[in-house]
């Protein structure tokens, strides 16, 4: 659409259709997760709630954005997806019904099945000692396959 | 007495037994017996959110389909990971007929099929739905007053949307079961912040900030002391005060009870010695004060 304003004329339609940006990586994360990442408008509530980002490289929202420009590269080299704590925050508030924390575990699974991020937790005899039986099974659920 | 089949998941037989303990003990005095599932395995802790892998779904499922076996349809939970955790997987077994189908397929060699039918249930529920508050607080009586309790929900008690034991964003049940217990609910803003969980193996720094905001918070609100209903939140809020301690200098601790510790105390039963030892912030001041209450 074109205006005329103080004698320019100029471009006010912006067309970015989903078909244009489509990125293999954020497909296949929907594929596992469910989440359509094409829905999101980058408002950013899902990364102001998260009570983690203080720790993440790469904030829950960019994370988002990030997919559907297909920056797999970026996103698998990130820390946010195993600092992540499932908390399901992010997911029940975004406005957009993404569910955020499950396209989180997408890529999760995503870098496990590659195995091109090799995952242990490592614990020491003293760890294991210390740590209650919920936090270890939950710890090695989230880096299985 | 009525019975309740329950299923104590796997930290309630290690790092949690004073929990499993002061549940049997304040719910019998309440007329309710727990009866452990004759045969359990652990429910994986956590649902697992990947969709296209339905196998995690067998462990939680498992357990729903001995509770049939055993001739229950209610399943009473203490823990709220294995309360969500179930819950989610019922859920799905119902709503999702690929997946239904699948999980079926997988656990052929059962002596009978599940139907699905298994409720799960949290110790907050059964006390409001099923002892209900004002007989419970006409049970107390007085009970904890004078002393102010900060509920924390944590996350798997209350997300996702409509299969947590409240309203998600504005819960109430743990205040009302506070309240009923005669002691005063602190308005917490951290009541529902993830506690850093699962984290806390890998990442025990970043989740000792986590319990650093959490109990700072609850400080401030002048909480004598913080309840929850969660073997890994307890760990993490009570344990990590270790690391908070030895990271900030003006970090102070802060006791932290199970809920059930407190109905305990509420109803009068006595705070068993064994339990203390399970804590690392120091809980015999506290215990102290709402004994005399009691
Ligand atoms: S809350 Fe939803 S819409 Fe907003 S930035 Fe996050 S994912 Fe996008
Ligand atoms: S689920 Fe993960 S990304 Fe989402 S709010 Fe919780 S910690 Fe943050």
């Amino acid at each position: 659409m074109l205006k005329e304003k103080g004698g320019l004329s100029y471009n006010t339609k912006m067309e970015i259709e989903t078909m244009d940006i489509k990125s293999e990586f954020a497909e296949r994360i929907s594929e596992i997760s469910g989440a359509n990442l094409f829905k999101c408008y980058q408002c950013g509530k899902c990364s102001a709630g998260c009570p983690m980002a203080e720790s993440m490289d790469i904030l829950p929202n960019q994370i988002v954005r990030l997919a559907q420009l297909g920056q797999w590269d970026e996103i698998q080299n990130s820390n946010t997806p195993w600092i992540c704590a499932a908390c399901l925050a992010c997911s029940v508030r975004c406005p957009r019904g993404i569910q955020i924390a499950e396209a989180i575990e997408a890529v999760r699974q995503i870098c496990l099945r590659n195995r091109n991020s090799e995952r242990r937790l490592g614990l020491s005899d003293e760890q294991i000692k210390e740590l209650p039986p919920i936090a270890i099974i939950s710890a090695y659920r989230k880096i299985a396959e | 007495m009525t019975k309740l089949l329950y299923y104590p998941g796997c930290t309630l037989k290690a790092d949690a037994q004073h929990f499993e303990e002061s549940a049997m003990c304040a719910l019998k005095e309440l007329g309710f017996e727990l009866q452990e599932l004759e045969r359990w395995n652990c429910c994986g802790t956590v649902f697992s959110l990947a969709t296209d892998n339905t196998m995690f779904h067998l462990a939680p499922l498992r357990n729903l389909l001995r509770t049939r076996e055993e001739g229950g349809d209610k399943l009473f939970t203490l823990c709220s990971m294995c309360y969500n955790t179930l819950k989610r997987a019922n859920k799905l077994f119902n709503e999702d007929p690929e997946k239904n189908d699948k999980v079926r397929k997988a656990m052929y060699e059962e002596a009978i099929a599940y139907d699905g039918k298994t409720q799960t249930l949290h110790l907050l529920s059964l006390l409001r739905d099923e002892v209900g508050f004002d007989t419970l607080k006409n049970k107390i009586g007085k009970g904890l007053n004078g002393i102010k309790l900060a509920p924390y929900y944590g996350c798997m008690l209350l997300r996702p949307d409509g299969l947590g034991v409240d309203n998600m964003e504005h819960p109430r049940v743990f205040e009302d079961l506070i309240r009923a217990m005669g002691a005063e609910a602190a308005d917490f803003p951290f009541r529902a912040e993830c506690c850093g969980s699962y984290q806390t193996a890998q990442q025990p720094e970043i989740v000792a900030e986590r319990t650093r905001l959490i109990i700072g918070s609850a400080r401030k609100c002048g909480a004598d002391a913080v309840a929850v209903s969660c073997p890994l939140c307890a760990f993490n809020l009570d344990q990590r005060q270790a690391i908070a301690a030895r990271l900030h200098s003006d970090f102070e601790l802060m006791p932290v009870l199970y809920i059930t510790e407190c109905l305990c105390l509420a109803l009068g039963i006595e705070f068993k010695e064994p339990w203390k030892a399970f804590h690392y912030a120091p809980v015999d001041a506290v215990i102290r004060k709402m004994e005399k209450k009691a």
